[in-house]
């Protein structure tokens, strides 16, 4: 049986996979719906494909964030006092895309609802794109100091590899949003949604090309777990295979196959970026002061009862999130209840 | 300033600003339940426009307490890095835990009440509110089991890491979830809320009527109201003495800051109002105050002892003494204005003459945020109070700052977070009096009928006529 802290370090990284998967939608709804809704119906439609459950997908990102709190605490605390600025500026994107959401439909005035579109727009895009430079960041490794503080600011965030990062994920919550609206939506949004995800499959397939070339001359630590264990290379491959495979169920008009395919290489790619940085949450440049599962962990007793916790709840959870799911399954149709 | 400084005031502002959303929602959520369960039962129509009205109130304020609880669990890592390293071994556990029982059924079930009337029938929209207040709850109490252990810590020791670095560590999951503090603080939070969520549907409801546009609707919803914020109003005391003594019990120095006792002696007086006390010794002024009052009421003996500040001889570690005395007695005398408020309002509500009483809708109106302003003061009393501690008798706030960001950081995030958190305030107001404007009736009128229930919609208008009668007939 694997360690204690092997079992958390996969279960924060499923918890972070259900928000990419889960908020990835949401937040991609958001990148596309100025581009894809062009009247105020359609953008009604684009608001109201997400208006139930985007709040409860959202809460895959504070339940992850307690997680990693409670399993992880030196990495929660050295991950968010290193992003400081760039945190600040990711709660000001979730606050705005969520604002916009719950404002839009206040008022009739034109000039309101363009306002709330574009804070729509903005706050879902900004967001996705702090992630991928926060993981990449990561990813990277963070030149921590001997008492393992980072020191280098905003500015030292902004490396190639790490804004590459983030056009994948932005790319990746476009996709998946587009996956989303195709599968509720009909009509002429429909045939632009789907136009989106095939462009946003595009920058995706460019950015993860870019990471990986990048990331070769950037560091040579990067791949070392590809070389030791055939085992990681089953999430690019994967990913590779969800991607194609998605864009031919495109053509198809397989529109909840697509939708799954993009869940897919969510998965697969968050699998790959936990490979690459497994034993390590956050490695350093210098790899002594690398927080890695085995020293950076809460104790047993921590673990076990969140174990207890995790297993108990999370079963629950799943079940009516897909009760809801269920529910509100079906194209989006406005009524007066709607946002 | 530095960035202690800095961060301090900046986790005050995102933790006062938060805190007013949740303790509205904690409270309306009970309300929705109440009426939803008689809407459940009776199929009276009346019920469903109050419960779909309250539900509008809901959702506009559930979303400003979520976005603003987002900054308040990632704040611990950005600005308190070195606290969150502490105590992260026990300190994470019950945030995580809110999130898995209580932030998800909230969050999920929301979305069914608010977008489910057409989608599930009536039993399991009954269910669904619910479970909405069952989460509100939950969510109350892993949040209060953070804090509590920040105020009274128990099952846990202290360890040095292999960096040299000592944390705390958990021993006994139960002892650190039900430390002393725990309980005594949840009940009185727990029945402030509830208050909260009644003014706050008592003062609506008596705008509709001084605007004469009551109805059926706001005849239960105040009804309903007055009857929560009188036996809330008096539970406050009730649980309000019961935290104290606990106080005195586990934090005897923030305990002697609220009453401004400094020297420790017997039959000691209760201040009830007085000027401000200096850090050194009380205001030079004469205060109203009951001889022996405190003794009496902390020992049930008017000669009992009472420990003042000076049991502890380090003036370093006593607590802000102006502001948790101020703070705390401000507290208690709005509990009494608002007792006092509901002692008339539920005499009027008796004797079914509150609609002719107009001075008193007049307060009742006034009185919304009393109580927001109340439980403010209350976490003053108890935050402020601890310092200079960030966890009670084990790590000082001044050690827990983040050691890799600047002042500056924190002075521009402070500007952005005050001026984000403004514009929020405004549209939150905004959207508020713009669906109170609407009122109930509007706010079923849009509604399509409840389609899978057709039995439901059969029974409601069955109802009608028996949901007009309750009307006050004015």
């Amino acid at each position: 049986m694997p360690a204690l802290q092997t079992v958390w370090f996969l279960l924060i990284g499923l918890l972070l996979v259900g928000y990419a998967v889960l908020d990835g939608f949401d937040l991609g709804a958001g990148i596309v719906h100025l581009f894809v809704a062009r009247d105020d119906s359609e953008r009604r439609s684009v608001i109201n494909a997400i208006g139930p459950v985007w709040d409860g997908n959202e809460v895959w990102l504070i339940t992850g964030g307690g997680a990693l709190f409670a399993a992880f605490p030196l990495v929660y605390a050295t991950v968010f006092s290193s992003f400081y600025l760039a945190v600040m500026l990711l709660l000001a994107a979730l606050i705005l895309r969520a604002v916009s959401i719950e404002f839009r439909s206040k008022e009739a005035n034109r000039l309101w609802r363009l306002a709330w579109d574009v804070g729509f727009t903005l706050g879902s895009a900004l967001a996705a794109l702090l992630f991928g430079v926060a993981l990449g960041n990561v990813v990277r490794g963070l030149p921590l100091d001997a008492g393992g503080v980072y020191r280098g600011g905003l500015v030292g965030l902004l490396n190639p590899f790490a804004i590459v990062m983030g056009l994948l994920t932005l790319g990746l919550a476009a996709q998946q949003g587009s996956a989303w609206l195709v599968l509720k939506t009909q009509g002429a949004l429909q045939a632009r949604a789907r136009q989106a995800g095939v462009a946003a499959t595009f920058v995706v397939i460019a950015a993860w090309v870019a990471a990986t070339v990048i990331g070769w001359y950037d560091s040579n630590r990067l791949f070392g777990n590809f070389g030791r264990s055939p085992l990681a290379w089953t999430g690019p491959v994967v990913a590779a295979i969800a991607l194609t495979s998605m864009l031919y169920a495109y053509r198809r008009r397989q529109e909840l196959r697509a939708f799954a395919l993009s869940s897919l290489a969510i998965v697969a790619l968050a699998y790959t970026a936990g490979a690459t940085l497994y034993p390590n949450l956050v490695p350093a440049a210098e790899a002594s002061r690398s927080l890695t599962v085995d020293n950076a962990h809460s104790s047993d007793t921590t673990l076990t009862v969140m174990l207890v916790v995790a297993l108990v709840g999370m079963p629950i959870v799943l079940a009516y999130t897909a009760f809801i799911y269920w529910r509100f399954k079906g194209k989006v149709q406005l009524d007066e209840a709607s946002y | 300033m530095d960035v202690v400084q800095l961060s301090r005031i900046q986790f005050a502002v995102t933790i006062s600003f938060h805190f007013i959303f949740p303790s509205i929602t904690i409270g309306l959520a009970g309300l929705i339940a109440i009426v939803e369960t008689l809407r459940w039962r009776t199929k009276r129509d009346v019920y469903d426009r109050l419960s779909v009205f309250l539900t509008k109130l809901f959702a506009v304020t559930f979303v400003i307490g979520v976005v603003s609880g987002i900054v308040m669990e990632f704040q611990f890592g950005t600005n308190w890095s070195v606290f969150s390293g502490y105590v992260g071994d026990i300190f994470g556990a019950p945030l995580a835990a809110e999130g898995i029982f209580a932030f998800f059924l909230e969050s999920a079930f929301v979305g069914v009440v608010l977008f489910g009337r057409s989608r599930v029938g009536s039993t399991v929209r009954w269910i669904a509110g619910l479970l909405v207040f069952l989460g509100t709850t939950i969510s109350a109490f892993w949040i209060l089991v953070a804090n509590s252990w920040m105020q009274t810590p128990a099952g846990f020791k202290i360890v040095t890491d292999a960096n040299g670095a000592s944390r705390a560590q958990l021993t006994d999951f139960w002892q650190a979830v039900f430390n002393p503090s725990t309980l005594p603080r949840l009940f009185h939070t727990l029945a402030a809320c509830w208050v909260v969520g009644a003014f706050f549907l008592m003062g609506i409801s008596a705008w509709y009527i001084l605007r004469h546009r009551d109805s059926d609707v706001t005849a239960i919803a105040m009804r309903l109201a007055v009857i929560v914020a009188f036996f809330g109003s008096g539970l406050m005391f009730v649980s309000g003495d019961l935290q104290t003594r606990e106080v005195q019990a586990n934090q005897p120095l923030k305990f002697a800051a609220m009453e401004g006792v400094f020297t420790t002696s017997q039959g000691v007086a209760l201040e009830i109002m007085a000027l401000p006390p200096s850090q050194t010794g009380p205001a030079g002024f004469p205060s109203l105050a009951v001889p022996y009052g405190l003794s009496a009421m902390s020992d049930l003996d008017p000669n009992g002892e009472i420990k003042g500040l000076d049991q502890e001889p380090d003036e370093s570690l006593w607590p802000p003494v102006a502001m948790t005395f101020m703070s705390f007695h401000l507290m208690v005398g709005l509990g009494a204005l608002m007792l006092l408020l509901m002692l008339f309002g539920a005499y009027y509500e008796w004797r079914r003459s509150l609609d002719s009483h107009t001075r008193w809708l007049r307060f009742a109106v006034l009185a919304i945020p009393l109580p927001i302003i109340a439980v403010e003061l209350g976490w003053m009393t108890a935050e402020v109070g601890r310092q200079p501690w960030i966890v009670q008798g084990l790590m000082l706030t001044s050690q827990g700052v983040s050691p890799g960001v600047s002042a500056t950081d924190v002075g521009v995030s402070l500007m952005g977070i005050l001026f984000v958190y403004a514009l929020l305030f405004f549209l939150w107001i905004y959207a508020l009096t713009k669906e109170i404007g609407r009122g109930p009736e509007a706010a079923v009128a849009e509604v399509v009928p409840a389609g899978p229930a057709p039995a439901e919609v059969a029974s409601e208008s069955a109802g009608e006529p028996k949901a007009g009668q309750t009307g006050r007939g004015r």
